[in-house]
């Protein structure tokens, strides 16, 4: 492996629990391997592990975070290349029901030797402000806070900012860590009813950048069931071109955001390419 | 609104059947004992009690199976330990590769 490198540590987080933070992290890492970068998604949620079913890599896990954590595995034994994009690898989390196995030592060594070999570390948080959160935090340099434009989801994103600010590495060194909120499940036609939070609610609310929209869609769900990120799956779905967009973004291009709308309503449900 | 149904239909039983296999693998674990996890562990021990090897220079690669699971493991052997011929049983190597492999397929099914 390459030892020159110096990846951005990236994570994404919520707060809330099933918005979509596993599907997201899944979606953006492929996205940024197909587009040539070195990535390696870490699932933090230790003792509910899914990123590893969500890529379709379940039945291929040895060594885990914690095995590494505790010496019983190297890293890149402990590393999943996937089959699919040969830049993307999966650092699972463990079944054991002990969240303490993860120390904040250990966390920091694994983050140090990734950095060196790898363009973007991706870290999926496990939903609430405990211990697993706030270590899946604190080395990032960038944060995707994932959330639904509905309430419990944006009141809880707005504690998990809060939290970026005052737990994180960078805050403790008085800088800021980035911050890009993705809006998951949006469903325009809900919202065109005035029945969902709009766009601007939840930008005002927040009140930081806005990083992609991704549509409600059931090729997420099929993509899921299928163990395949949406961004490969079906990378000309609505969604899917979404999260490419979204990692342009990432990596500092300026790119216009559109608002999924549905002025045709059923029509466009039928030739659903058109949501975004 | 059919002919979408249809289509979605398409990818549910691909996710019963992983999610079968999955699940029937870590509710054994709860009950039994890691059997790759065991066999993993002594195989390392068995060759490193014969030649030394770099723990780096070990691959480890498992593959969960309905019926049958496999256990991969590759082990880099250094030259300097001369004929690595006392390894391993199950497959000969070519005089000039440094590889080793053992592939025991294992049988996981409920005993």
């Amino acid at each position: 492996m390459n030892d020159k490198k110096s990846a951005r540590v990236v994570v994404v987080t919520s707060g809330k629990g099933g918005v979509g933070k596993t599907t997201s992290t899944a979606a953006l890492g492929a996205a940024l391997a197909h587009q040539g970068e070195k990535v390696v998604v870490i699932d933090f949620d230790v003792g509910l592990r899914n990123l590893d079913l969500v890529l379709g890599a379940e039945r291929r896990v040895v060594f885990d975070l914690i095995n590494v954590i505790h010496g019983v595995a190297k890293l890149p034994q402990a590393l999943i290349r996937d089959k699919r994009l040969e830049n993307l690898y999966l650092l699972p989390a463990s079944q054991t029901r002990d969240k303490d196995a993860l120390t904040e030592d250990g966390v920091a060594k694994v983050i140090a030797e990734l950095r060196s070999k790898f363009d973007w570390i991706v870290c999926d948080s496990p939903a609430g402000i405990e211990r697993g959160a706030t270590l899946a935090m604190r080395h990032a340099d960038a944060a995707i806070i994932v959330t639904n434009p509905e309430v419990s989801s944006v009141r809880d994103s707005d504690r998990i900012i809060g939290l970026l600010d005052s737990k994180t590495e960078k805050a403790e060194r008085g800088e800021c860590v980035d911050k890009h909120l993705l809006i998951t499940r949006y469903n325009p036609w809900r919202a065109a009813r005035g029945e969902m939070l709009s766009i601007d609610d939840v930008l005002e609310i927040l009140s930081i950048p806005l990083l992609g929209i991704i549509p409600e869609s059931e090729d997420v769900l099929r993509a899921s069931n299928v163990g395949s990120p949406v961004t490969l799956n079906s990378p000309l779905s609505a969604p899917a071109r979404a999260y490419f967009e979204a990692t342009r973004r990432l990596k500092g291009e300026t790119i216009p955001i559109k608002i999924p709308s549905e002025s045709r309503g059923i029509f466009n449900k039928l030739f659903g390419r058109k949501a975004a | 609104m059919r002919l979408f149904n249809l289509f979605r239909r398409g990818s549910a039983p691909i996710a019963r059947e992983r999610l079968q296999i999955l699940l029937a693998h870590e509710r054994n674990a709860v009950h039994q004992p890691d059997l790759l996890g065991i066999l993993r562990e002594e195989i390392l021990e068995l060759i490193s009690r014969h030649v030394s090897f770099d723990p780096d220079k070990v691959q480890i690669k498992m593959d969960r199976g309905k019926s049958v699971s496999t256990l991969a493991v590759d082990i880099e052997i250094p030259n300097s330990h001369g004929a690595p011929v006392m390894v391993s049983q199950t497959a000969r190597p070519a005089p000039n590769r440094r590889r080793k492999r053992a592939v025991p397929e294992i049988d996981q099914r409920v005993a």
